[in-house]
């Protein structure tokens, strides 16, 4: 079946080379296989399946990777931005 | 009806129920906080419930065995917890639980006290022996409360503390879901307790496999779905509540037309019904079908072409003098009201990002917003030069 995709170019997911010891834990973690592993350094494979979940960033030990976490869901953000939540969320 | 936390006063739309594991919901009755009310003893299904088999001892004491078949009393709380009844307290004690006869080797596997997540992972269990390790998430599911950190690292090491399950297990690695690595640094738990965190598969069904792989789980046990049946079974969940307001409506449509008050008739109202089911139905289910890429262009394509056949149908294309106002009401408000409620979905969606709906919504909702204010100044004139 087809990959379910959103809009592209807007996930806030940034990645630093440098940093990655080739753990692996990225790729374990990413709900669409975001990374996959080349030779001993984390790769990314497409930025727009990342949903920002986090889960990546949380835990990769050595910091290399960053999100911003959040529900990616409309009436959540609504519901935060008339209860002026900083961040959106759930409920 | 249970009662809600002060600030749970959601729009009906948001309430969706996510199913376990995670297949959909990042934003559901799970996951928007149904939270004990203050100054409420926190309530669990009763501990010597059914599904709970017999008493195993264990150097941390005794320990609760449950039943790996899932009997007809679990189906009607699953049915009840989905729509809506008794949701709340819908959660099982947090702790340590058993399945099978497991052993000081046997394998941990975490879980959330949701008790539809804690029925999905028990009813894989059979012919297994093994430790369940639950979490207290508020009775939430494991992904949404990886989202809110309440399947988080602290709540993990508070728990492998409080169970003993050091005493318990002479080996130190847990299996937790993939789905809640969100709310969890595995690093930090290892840090802190000395157990390994390995992240077993998104989906329960997998986790027999995955252990007899020697805790190896292949590439599609790590990707999360987002099926024709998923979306189907969200749909149908999702829709009780609008249902409710629109068989009051249309009852109320009905009774006002006996009284010869046919301002809002049948023929008035169908256009709005279909423009709701499509926008809270058609476009969730044929989701990957439609071209475009935002949930509400989606939803304004279906709407426009449906605002199209009911201009059709009722007559009133081509334009003429006397009918433009109603068609263009239909034109503006019918899409209008579809993109709205197709972009809700985007919450029971499982691969969209906060980045993705900010940037859909910045666009989305002037529109829809401003077609559907000219469209009520239209639907007004028609209404008024009714009467």
């Amino acid at each position: 079946m087809k990959e379910h995709r959103h809009l592209s170019n807007v996930a806030t997911l940034a990645y630093d080379q440098d940093r990655c010891t080739g753990c692996g834990m990225c790729v374990e973690v990413c709900p669409h296989a975001v990374f996959f592993m080349e030779g001993k350094k984390a790769q990314v494979r497409d930025r727009d399946l990342c949903m920002e979940c986090g889960a990546c960033a949380r835990n990769c030990p050595f910091a290399a990777i960053s999100v911003r976490p959040g529900v990616g869901c409309a009436w959540g953000i609504l519901l935060s931005e008339i209860k002026g939540r900083d961040v959106p969320s759930c409920g | 009806m249970t009662e809600k936390a002060p600030d749970q006063n959601l729009n009906p739309l948001s309430q969706k129920t996510g199913q376990e594991p995670a297949v959909s919901c990042e934003c559901g009755p799970e996951c928007c906080g149904w939270a004990t009310p203050k100054g409420k003893a926190e309530r669990f299904i009763r501990e010597a419930d059914h599904w709970i088999e017999s008493r195993l001892e264990t150097p941390a004491g005794p320990v609760a065995v449950v039943k790996t078949k899932i009997s007809r009393q679990d189906i009607l709380g699953t049915v009840k917890a989905r729509f809506g009844v008794g949701r709340m307290s819908y959660k099982v004690k947090p702790g340590l639980y058993a399945a099978g006869r497991p052993g000081p080797s046997s394998p941990v596997l975490v879980s959330a006290n949701y008790k539809l997540s804690f029925d999905s992972l028990r009813r894989e269990l059979g012919g297994l022996d093994a430790w369940i390790l639950v979490l207290d998430t508020q009775g939430i599911n494991v992904w949404c409360a990886a989202g809110k950190g309440t399947f988080g690292t602290d709540e993990l090491v508070r728990r492998i503390g409080q169970s003993n399950l050091g005493r318990v297990v002479s080996h130190r690695v847990l299996v937790l879901p993939q789905l809640g690595a969100p709310g969890v640094a595995a690093h930090e738990v290892t840090r802190q307790t000395r157990f390994k965190v390995v992240y077993g598969p998104v989906r329960a069904a997998d986790i027999k496999d995955f252990l007899s792989a020697g805790m190896r789980a292949t590439p599609g046990m790590r990707r999360v779905r987002f099926t024709l049946k998923d979306r189907l079974v969200l749909t149908a969940i999702e829709l009780t509540n609008p249902f409710k307001y629109l068989v009051l409506i249309t009852a109320a449509v009905w009774v006002l037309g006996l009284f010869g008050l046919r301002l809002l008739s049948w023929k008035a109202w169908y256009p709005y019904l279909g423009a709701i089911l499509i926008g809270g139905f058609l476009v969730p289910v044929l989701l990957p079908w439609i071209p475009g890429r935002a949930f509400a262009w989606k939803g304004w394509l279906l709407g426009v072409i449906w605002a199209a056949f009911v201009n059709f149908s009722q007559g009133l294309l081509p334009l003429t003098a006397g009918s433009w106002q109603q068609a263009a009401s239909h034109f503006l408000l019918l899409p209008a009201i579809s993109a709205f409620l197709a972009m809700g979905f985007t919450g029971s969606s499982t691969y969209t990002s906060l980045s993705g709906v900010l940037k859909e919504m910045r666009y989305a909702l002037p529109f829809v917003l401003g077609s559907a204010s000219i469209g009520i100044v239209f639907l007004a004139v028609v209404l008024f030069r009714g009467l």
